[in-house]
């Protein structure tokens, strides 16, 4: 490396931190520096050997949900709710006292995805295991679940705790293993109504065929769209997966509804059964439950393969042949190369990484490995060739300024507001990492008013937020983004009593950020009062892309 | 954050050059206007009619699409009531028929609208709404994602197209391409709209409304020098400040202006009224787009009601709203209402269904020849299924679509061409559908 300028030198160091890591902190870009590049890319591949600062450690361990197994989170937060309603509903007069205590105990269950999402910031923040975090976010992305949907707005979090987090880098079968047993994936996608037609367990909702799961295991999870995978795959991968699921609501085993259904009659005794299968009471803490009753056991083919008839041992036997797929390799490398390299990733790159991960047997690491140390990877040209996501945008704007941060909501919010809510996202397909994804006129405006905001130390990051926090503070996750952040964005005003921090000081974040700014940054910068160059800084086409 | 009421706080944001006293009554019609002043020495604000004067005649015949995400269920939307097989394939979910006490609400003796869209009724008796059956893309795809993608870059089965369809009519148009020529509501621009052309986007709900610091003329200034070049970012900054510029502007002169003291509407029908209002101010807009989601149902469906009547009844209402708001502009306008695919014939194990073929798609507006189902209905029979579980797909998304471009917006063969790439040949299933 002691042939390329200092200059040169610097700039590959902000593309690693752009790219291994949510952008720079003030002083990373020196201590990558003095690491050199090939060292920081093994230690950061190597997240096990980076210690954690103890006041992170701290902090993440006083996010008592999150290592909470979904059985207990279940038993916690969800049950309450259950049981207030069901009370409530006995009372038919509307007891208020009764419908108040349904709402606060909704109120407390808020506090599971709030830990999850602010957790999830705060080691995007803080961390030092920088890749670990990028991957997380990548693999959750890929392996994509909503916390909007029902249960999983208790069990996300204990989603990317358990099924993501610990199998960012090492084989994706285990990776997709651990999502394909996981409550919160189960549930998202259905698999767990998904019944084999006629079977003994075959009985109220769970009576039929769900393709929903295995349809998307294929298409978004493991072979991609043009996988060469065939409607009769998806039927055949549908019967495998019957019976995988999560513990049978209670009440419904002991069924007396063996009634000829009687127009009306049928109806009501839906309605009946559709209230007990709210109930949920599992017996494995993990949440996971194989109900060999609902099984298809017949031999079947699936991608040319013929599996033989057998009960769980199939699912397994069917992931083995979707996670070690040349088309899952392919799909998979270009989707990592599209995030790490450019919207249109190299073709021969592409194809590079997928050969490694088949004669890895599908290691990430290596598969990372292979792009880290490509020339395509290291192309000044792919420099600063990728517009960030909403969520990179804000999480490299909190890292860049060094702010500390006590109160997440400005952030989580603002990525509402462009769109990206955190675990926010309906579709199995996850979140672009797409330019065309991102960039539009609307959210180049609310880019600008978050970067004037806090710039100028209007936003309150650095208060605790004071109210009502203890029983779960406002939803996390909405249908709509939250209107005040965009008023606390926009809020211009200086009344009495109104929070501030301290504006963070421009010199340190251009210095953060390397210097590395184009000369019409810099005209515009000086160009401009004093009091609007964090707001430029962060505001700058420069900033915008990573 | 301490919890302020929104109104109070709009009426004090950005006066930070205004006195203390006055700062609780300025309006922000008020600072919009100030906004104006103050930045004329940088960028002149646009009339509206400056605009207007510019575009040529019959310019101001308009289209909205509204885009139903998640795949309606089109079999419960207009139903085939004239259908034993219907009944026999949806045990619980079956929409009754007709009768005194409710059930679905007969059109032709052999369709049948769900009882939720009952506030349409009255544009079916009018002939301003149709229905075209049996309709979707050609492209089997049963997955979301791809379908809605083929759906809006209109060529199904082509992956590579960057742009949407609606965007490529909108450079197809005549005269000058105003930032405001497209309004999209939603929180991003969305594929459809994606594209060379410029795009305004205002968010869902009251949150449109809202002024941001960018409306400060000093920073508004400060950010214009970073963003002077022809990239990409800079082109789209410039189209975020413009088309800001100007919705503000009309809308604050419409909602005070058209409401007059009564309350907002709410949800879907708030941003129709939004999106009707500023095309009746602003004749540049002509094309609109907004989306609604909520019709993935795979579980619980309902029938007459339950959870699709949940989201059946807020569309209508929110469609006549928009045919109110509309004006005498309604004359003017075709609606069109579609989804990336139907759902199942047969109804799944869970009381709903799973993703199918053919769909609906609704057609509205003065423009259109209303009062019918129009298409090839296939029937329900298996041996007339696609692949013997979904309701077939004899009319090509496209056909109607270009029949509302080709007569209604006028647009050439060639534009048409332009705007849906190897179009196969006409079916001829909705010819007439809409008036020149």
């Amino acid at each position: 490396m002691d042939d390329i300028s200092d200059a040169s030198r610097r700039h590959q160091t902000l593309h690693l931190l752009n790219r291994l890591a949510f952008g720079p902190r003030p002083g990373d870009v020196e201590r990558v520096n003095a690491l050199g590049p090939d060292k920081y890319i093994r230690e950061q591949l190597h997240p096990e050997s980076i210690p954690i600062p103890p006041n992170l450690t701290s902090r993440i361990d006083d996010f008592r949900t999150l290592t909470m197994s979904p059985v207990a989170l279940f038993a916690e937060y969800e049950r309450p709710i259950r049981d207030a309603a069901k009370s409530a509903r006995a009372q038919a007069d509307g007891n208020i006292e009764l419908r108040d205590a349904t709402r606060d105990a909704r109120m407390h269950a808020r506090i599971v995805m709030r830990e999850a999402v602010e957790a999830r910031l705060m080691r995007a923040i803080y961390g030092t295991r920088q890749l670990q975090e990028v991957m997380t976010a990548f693999w959750f992305n890929h392996f994509n679940v909503f916390a909007g949907k029902g249960l999983d707005s208790v069990w996300t979090g204990s989603f990317e705790e358990e099924a993501i987090r610990p199998h960012t880098m090492g084989k994706f079968r285990t990776l997709l293993g651990a999502t394909a047993r996981h409550p919160a994936m189960l549930f998202y996608l259905d698999n767990w109504l998904n019944t084999a037609p006629g079977s003994p367990g075959a009985r109220g909702r769970f009576e039929g065929i769900n393709e929903n799961y295995a349809r998307e295991l294929m298409e978004l999870h493991t072979l991609g769209v043009n996988g060469g995978y065939s409607q009769q795959d998806v039927i055949a991968l549908a019967h495998i997966l019957t019976g995988w699921g999560i513990p049978r609501p209670r009440d419904e085993n002991e069924s007396s509804e063996s009634m000829p259904p009687v127009e009306g009659q049928r109806q009501r005794l839906m309605r009946r059964m559709r209230r007990r299968a709210r109930q949920f009471e599992p017996a494995d803490p993990s949440g996971f439950y194989f109900d060999s009753q609902r099984h298809d056991f017949s031999a079947k083919t699936f991608l040319n393969h013929g599996i033989p008839g057998g009960g769980a041992a199939q699912v397994e036997q069917a992931l083995d042949i979707l996670a070690l797929h040349p088309s899952t390799a392919s799909h998979l490398s270009f989707q990592l190369a599209q995030y790490f390299v450019a919207d249109d990733p190299p073709e021969p790159l592409v194809t590079k990484m997928a050969q490694k991960y088949l004669a890895t047997g599908g290691d990430i690491r290596a598969v990372l490995e292979t792009m880290f140390l490509s020339a395509e990877f290291r192309d000044p040209a792919n420099y600063g060739a990728k517009f960030k996501t909403p969520y990179e945008y804000v999480i490299s704007s909190a890292r860049a300024t060094g702010v500390t941060i006590n109160n997440y909501r400005p952030l989580y919010g603002t990525m509402q507001l462009l769109g990206m809510p955190t675990y926010g996202c309906l579709t199995p397909n996850g979140y672009a990492s797409t330019q065309d994804a991102w960039l539009n006129p609307d959210s180049m405006m609310i880019r600008l008013s978050f970067a004037t905001a806090i710039g100028s130390g209007r936003l309150p990051l650095d208060h605790q937020p004071d109210d009502d926090e203890a029983n779960g503070g406002p939803p996390v996750v909405t249908k709509n983004p939250n209107r005040k952040i965009k008023l606390l964005m926009n809020d211009d005003s200086d009344r009495p009593g109104r929070q501030r921090m301290t504006p963070p000081d421009p010199n340190t974040v251009a210095a953060a950020l390397g210097g590395y700014f184009s000369k019409s940054t810099t005209d515009a910068i000086s160009a401009a009062p004093a009091q609007l160059s964090t707001a430029l800084l962060l505001g700058s086409p420069d900033f915008m892309k990573r | 954050m301490d919890p302020i009421d929104e109104r109070d706080l709009a009426k004090i944001i950005n006066c930070a050059d205004c006195s203390p006293q006055r700062k609780e009554t300025l309006s922000r019609r008020a600072f919009i206007r100030r906004t104006a002043l103050l930045s004329a020495s940088g960028i002149v604000l646009l009339s509206p009619h400056a605009w207007a004067a510019r575009t040529l005649a019959g310019s101001k015949r308009r289209v909205i699409v509204v885009f139903l995400r998640g795949a309606v269920d089109g079999l419960n939307v207009v139903i085939p009531h004239g259908e034993s097989a219907y009944y026999d394939a949806r045990p619980t979910i079956a929409i009754e028929r007709a009768s005194a006490n409710g059930g679905a609400i007969d059109l032709d003796g052999y369709f049948a609208l769900h009882p939720a869209l009952a506030p349409l009724h009255d544009a079916w008796r009018d002939r301003t709404l149709a229905f075209v059956h049996a309709c979707g893309s050609p492209d089997p795809t049963r997955s979301h994602f791809d379908a809605q993608d083929f759906m809006e870059s209109g060529t199904p089965g082509v992956k590579s197209t960057q742009d949407g369809w609606l965007n490529r009519t909108l450079a197809s148009m005549p005269g000058a391409h105003p930032p405001t020529e497209a309004l999209s509501l939603g929180p991003t621009v969305p594929r459809i709209l994606k594209g060379a052309q410029p795009v305004a986007n205002l968010p869902l709900g009251r949150a449109a409304e809202r002024p941001m610091p960018l409306d400060r003329p000093v920073i508004d200034q400060a950010f214009d020098r970073l963003y002077t070049g022809n990239d990409a970012l800079s082109r789209v900054y410039r189209e975020g400040r413009d088309s800001r510029r100007r919705l503000m502007n009309e809308l604050d002169k419409d909602m005070t202006e058209a409401n007059a003291g009564a309350p907002s509407p709410k949800g879907f029908s708030e941003d129709t009224s939004r999106m009707a209002q500023l095309m009746r101010s602003d004749a540049t807009i002509r094309v609109g787009f907004m989306a609604l989601g909520g019709w993935d149902t795979h579980i619980n469906q309902g029938a007459s009601n339950g959870q699709l009547a949940n989201h059946l009844r807020p569309l209508a209402n929110g469609l006549v709203n928009l045919q109110h708001a509309l004006g005498p502009a309604y004359q003017e306008t075709v609606i069109i209402v579609v989804s990336e695919f139907g759902r199942m014939v047969h109804e799944n194990g869970n009381g709903g269904t799973d993703h199918g073929h053919g769909n609906v798609m609704w057609l509205m507006g003065g423009p259109v020849h209303g009062g019918k189902v129009y298409g090839n209905w296939p029937g329900l029979q298996t041996a007339k299924l696609y692949q013997e579980r979904d309701l077939a797909v004899t009319t090509d998304f496209r056909e109607p679509i270009t029949a509302v471009l080709k007569t209604h917006m006028r647009l050439t063969d060639a534009q048409i061409e332009r705007v849906f790439p190897g179009l196969p040949a006409p079916s001829g299933n909705v010819s007439g559908v809409v008036t020149a």
